[in-house]
C-alpha cells in the first residue's frame, strides 16, 4: 500500500454495537471517533427495562461500557453530533461532522444538574417516548447515566430561546456554561474506516388502522419505560390514560412483521423473546394481573431463549393464544381485543386494560442522510445490505465501511455485540495490516 | 349529471325506503339517477370459486346494459349489489382466459371489455360532489341528532374494491357531519351485521345485531344509518329477536343514510318511506324537529 492510512476510526451511532465496537477497535490501540446524534450514548438498550434471557437491568450491563467509552483515551465521544458529508476512500475519508448546537459549553459544564432542576419548562420525553409520564425539562440530559454527563437546551421548548424570557438556567449555573447565542459549528476530522451502526426504530403504531389510536394501547419501548424501575413510574405498572394498574394485558406480536401483504414480510426477531420477557415483568409487579400473549409462532431461537418461554408459561402463566389480532378499540374504559385462538377455531374477545404492540423494527429512519451520504446499497425496507449475506456479515459494498447491528436486519442484543465485535475486527486488521505493512516495507 | 342506476332486486321491495329517499336526495344535488333499462340479478353473493364463469354472466350483462346507455360508469345503492358488480367486473378485467371465456356466453350482447366502472352513491357524494355541496344543500341541519354510521363489509372488503380505508372508513361520518349531524364514532361499524345467517340461524344474528347496537348506544347514538339493505334488515327487523334474547334491550331506529338527507335537504319526509322500517324513526325525528 503506497498511500498512508488513516489508521482512525468513525463509528455513526451510539448505542450498544456502536459503543462495542468503538471499546474493541480502541482496546486495540487505535483511535475511535464515536458520533451520536442525541445528547447521550447508550442507544435503545439503556431505554429498556430488563433484558432476556437473563433478567438483568440495561443500567447495570450497559451503562458501564459507556463509561469506558467516555473515560478511554482513544475515544473521543461526539455526542448532539450530525455527519455531514464524506468525501474519500477506504484509509483516507473526510468527514464533516455537524456539532448541534448545545447552548451548553460542554467545556464548562460539569453536570450538576442545577440547571435542570430550576428549569420551569416541560417537554416530552425522546428517552421516555414521549409517554405522559416523565416528562423532561427543556434544558435536559436524557437520563440519569448519561455519557457525556452534559446539559443541552431543546431550542424548541426554551422560553430563553423562543420568547426572550425566563434565563434561568444561566442564572443559576455555578460554572457560566450557558450560551443562549451558540449556533451549530462544522468539525473536520480524517479517518482510515467507518462502522456505520444507526439501528433501528419502531414503526409507527398509526399504520395499523385496524388498531385504535389510543394512550392505551402502546408499543414495545414504550412499555418498557413504564417497566422500568427507573423508569418515569419507577417500575410501577400504570396505564398511559389515567394511571391505573392494568390488570389484563394483552401484547400482540408481529404487529406490522411477518404481514407481507400490508407492512413488512420479515421477522422482527425479538418480539417473541421480549413479550415474553415483559409478560413475566408484568407479573413479577403485579401478581393478581393476567397477561395473554397473541402470536404466530413463538420463536426462541436463541442461547436460553426457549428455557426462558417455558419459564414464562409454566410459572408466570402467561397466556399464549395463536393467533392474529383483527382490532383493537376502546368501549368506556376498557381496550377490547379481538383476536382468534387458531388451536381451539374460536374467537376470542379480550377486555384489556392495556394493550402492547410488538411493532416491527424498521431503520432508524435518522440513519436515512448517513446512509445516503455514504451511498450504502440497502434492501428494499432500508436495512443495509451486507456485502455477502453468509461470508460477508459486516462488510457493506465500499471498501472501509462495515455495519454492525439493526442498521443491517433486526436482531438481539447478543447478536449485535457479537456483530459489531466482528466489524471491529474487520477494522482492526485493516489497520494493523497496513501498519505492518508499512514496517516491513 | 346523468348517471345510470342499478336497483337490484331488495330497492324494489323491502328497501323501496333507501331507493325513493336516494334518487329524490341525488337530484337535490344535481345528480339524475336514471334506472338502468333491462336490469337483471346482481348475481347477488360474489362467487369465489374461480372457475365458476356462470356466476358472472349475470353481474356482467348489467354493466354492458350501463354500456348500451354510452356510459362509462354505474352508480348503485345496495352495498352487496355494489360488491358484486364490481368484482364480477374486476375477475373480468384480471385475466384473458376467462375474459374471453366469458365473452362467448355473451355473444348476443354487444361487445364489452370490462370498460364499466362501478360507483357507490357515497363514493359519487365524495369524489365528485363534495362535502362543502352538500353542506350547501342543507336546510334542515340534523343538528343534536346522533348516529352512528354502520358500513357493515360489502362497502369495504376486500380493500381492492372498498369504497374506502377498509378498517377505519370515513365517507359516510363526513356525509352525515356536512348534514349536521353528531356522529358518532362507533367500533363495531365495520363489524359483521350475520349476513345471510339471518336465514337459519337468527340467534347468530341477534348476537351480532345486539353487539352492534349496544356499542353504538353505549358511545351514545340514537340511530343508526347504513347502506346495506341485508344489515338494515339484521339490524332494525332483528332487534325483536334481540329483544326477546337479551334483557334490558331498547330497541332503536336504523336509517338509511339517504333518508338522512333528504330530511336535512327539507324534503318531503313521504320520500322516506319510514312505514317500511321496523323501529319507527318517526318519534326520535319529531323530537329533534327534523319533521313535523
Amino acid at each position: 500500500m503506497s498511500r498512508e492510512m488513516e489508521t482512525k476510526a468513525l463509528i455513526v451511532g451510539g448505542g450498544v454495537a456502536g459503543i462495542q465496537a468503538a471499546l474493541d477497535i480502541a482496546d486495540g490501540g487505535y483511535q475511535v471517533i464515536l458520533v451520536e446524534r442525541t445528547p447521550s450514548i447508550g442507544g435503545h438498550m439503556v431505554q429498556l427495562s430488563e433484558v432476556f434471557p437473563t433478567l438483568d437491568c440495561p443500567q447495570c450491563i450497559l451503562t458501564p461500557k459507556m463509561v469506558m467509552c467516555g473515560q478511554h483515551p482513544n475515544i473521543d465521544i461526539k455526542a448532539y453530533c450530525e455527519i455531514e458529508s464524506v468525501t474519500g476512500e477506504v484509509g483516507n475519508f473526510t468527514v464533516k461532522i455537524r456539532h448541534k448546537a448545545t447552548y451548553v459549553d460542554w467545556d464548562a459544564c460539569t453536570g450538576c444538574g442545577q440547571c435542570e432542576q430550576k428549569c420551569p419548562t416541560k417537554a416530552p420525553s425522546e428517552f421516555n417516548r414521549e409517554l405522559a409520564f416523565g416528562p423532561r425539562k427543556a434544558i435536559y440530559s436524557p437520563f440519569a447515566q448519561a455519557v457525556p454527563n452534559k446539559r443541552v437546551i431543546d431550542a424548541d421548548h426554551c422560553l430563553k430561546l423562543t420568547k426572550d424570557k425566563c434565563g434561568v438556567c444561566a442564572k443559576v449555573c455555578p460554572t457560566q456554561a450557558i450560551r443562549y447565542d451558540m449556533e451549530d459549528w462544522i468539525e473536520e476530522v480524517k479517518v482510515g474506516a467507518i462502522i456505520v451502526a444507526t439501528g433501528y426504530e419502531l414503526y409507527k403504531k398509526e399504520n395499523l388502522t385496524e388498531y385504535a389510536s389510543d394512550p392505551d394501547v402502546i408499543d414495545g419501548l414504550e412499555f418498557e419505560r413504564i417497566l422500568c424501575p427507573s423508569g418515569p413510574t419507577a417500575g410501577v405498572i400504570k396505564r398511559p390514560s389515567d394511571g391505573k394498574e392494568p390488570l389484563d394485558i394483552v401484547f400482540v406480536q408481529c404487529a406490522g412483521s411477518r404481514d407481507p401483504d400490508k407492512h413488512f414480510p420479515y421477522c422482527s426477531r425479538v418480539c417473541c423473546m421480549y413479550c415474553c420477557k415483559m409478560a413475566m415483568l408484568y407479573k413479577h409487579a403485579v401478581p393478581d394481573g393476567q397477561a395473554y400473549i397473541f402470536y404466530i409462532d413463538v420463536r426462541t431461537d436463541g442461547k436460553m431463549y426457549e428455557e426462558f418461554y417455558q419459564r414464562g408459561v409454566e410459572e408466570d402463566r402467561i397466556v399464549y393464544l395463536r393467533g392474529k389480532v383483527s382490532k383493537i378499540f376502546r368501549q368506556g374504559e376498557k381496550i377490547v381485543v379481538f383476536g382468534m385462538d387458531t388451536l381451539t377455531g374460536k374467537r376470542v374477545e379480550v377486555e384489556a386494560d392495556l394493550v402492547v404492540l410488538a411493532m416491527a423494527m424498521i431503520p432508524n429512519p435518522a440513519g436515512e442522510k448517513v446512509k445516503k451520504i455514504l451511498n450504502l446499497k440497502t434492501d428494499e425496507f432500508g436495512f443495509i445490505t451486507e456485502s455477502h449475506a453468509k461470508l460477508h456479515p459486516v462488510e457493506t459494498g465500499i471498501d472501509g465501511i462495515f455495519v454492525a447491528g439493526t442498521a443491517q436486519a433486526p436482531k438481539d442484543i447478543p447478536e449485535t455485540v457479537a456483530q459489531a465485535g466482528g466489524a471491529a475486527s474487520k477494522v482492526l486488521s485493516l489497520f494493523s495490516g497496513y501498519e505492518r505493512n508499512k514496517a516491513c516495507a | 349529471m346523468k348517471i345510470p342506476y342499478y336497483p337490484g332486486c331488495t330497492l324494489k321491495t323491502k328497501a323501496k325506503d333507501f331507493e325513493d329517499s336516494a334518487i329524490a336526495a341525488a337530484r337535490v344535488l344535481g345528480i339524475e339517477m336514471e334506472e338502468l333499462p333491462r336490469w337483471n340479478c346482481c348475481g347477488t353473493v360474489y362467487s369465489l370459486s374461480s372457475d365458476d364463469l356462470i356466476h358472472q354472466l349475470a353481474p356482467i350483462r348489467n354493466l354492458i346494459r350501463a354500456k348500451e346507455q354510452e356510459s362509462d360508469r354505474l352508480v348503485t345503492l345496495c352495498s352487496m349489489c355494489y360488491n358484486t358488480l364490481k368484482r364480477a367486473n374486476e375477475f373480468f378485467l384480471a385475466d384473458e382466459e376467462k375474459r374471453e371465456r366469458i365473452k362467448r356466453y355473451l355473444d348476443d350482447e354487444i361487445p364489452y371489455e370490462g370498460d364499466v366502472r362501478v360507483v357507490q352513491l357515497l363514493e359519487l357524494l365524495r369524489d365528485e360532489v363534495s362535502m362543502d355541496a352538500i353542506k350547501e344543500a342543507v336546510k334542515k341541519p340534523l343538528t343534536g341528532l346522533k348516529v352512528a354510521p354502520y358500513y357493515g363489509c360489502m362497502l369495504l372488503r376486500p380493500a381492492s374494491i372498498g369504497i374506502d380505508d377498509v378498517e377505519r372508513p370515513t365517507v359516510m361520518e363526513d356525509v352525515l357531519r356536512a348534514l349536521g349531524a353528531d356522529v358518532i364514532d362507533d367500533p363495531y361499524k365495520t363489524e359483521c351485521c350475520g349476513a345471510y345467517q339471518t336465514v337459519s340461524q337468527k340467534d347468530v344474528v341477534a348476537t351480532c345485531a345486539h353487539s352492534i347496537l349496544t356499542s353504538a348506544q353505549g358511545n351514545g347514538a340514537e340511530v343508526i344509518a347504513l347502506s346495506c339493505p341485508l344489515c338494515d334488515f339484521n339490524l332494525d327487523n332483528r332487534q325483536k329477536e334481540v329483544q326477546e334474547r337479551f334483557n334490558g334491550f331498547h330497541p332503536m331506529p336504523v336509517l338509511y343514510f339517504t333518508q338522512l338527507m333528504a330530511i336535512a335537504f327539507g324534503l318531503d319526509p313521504s320520500v322516506c318511506r319510514f312505514e317500511l322500517s321496523y323501529n319507527d324513526p318517526v318519534p326520535l325525528l319529531k323530537s329533534k324537529g327534523l319533521i313535523e
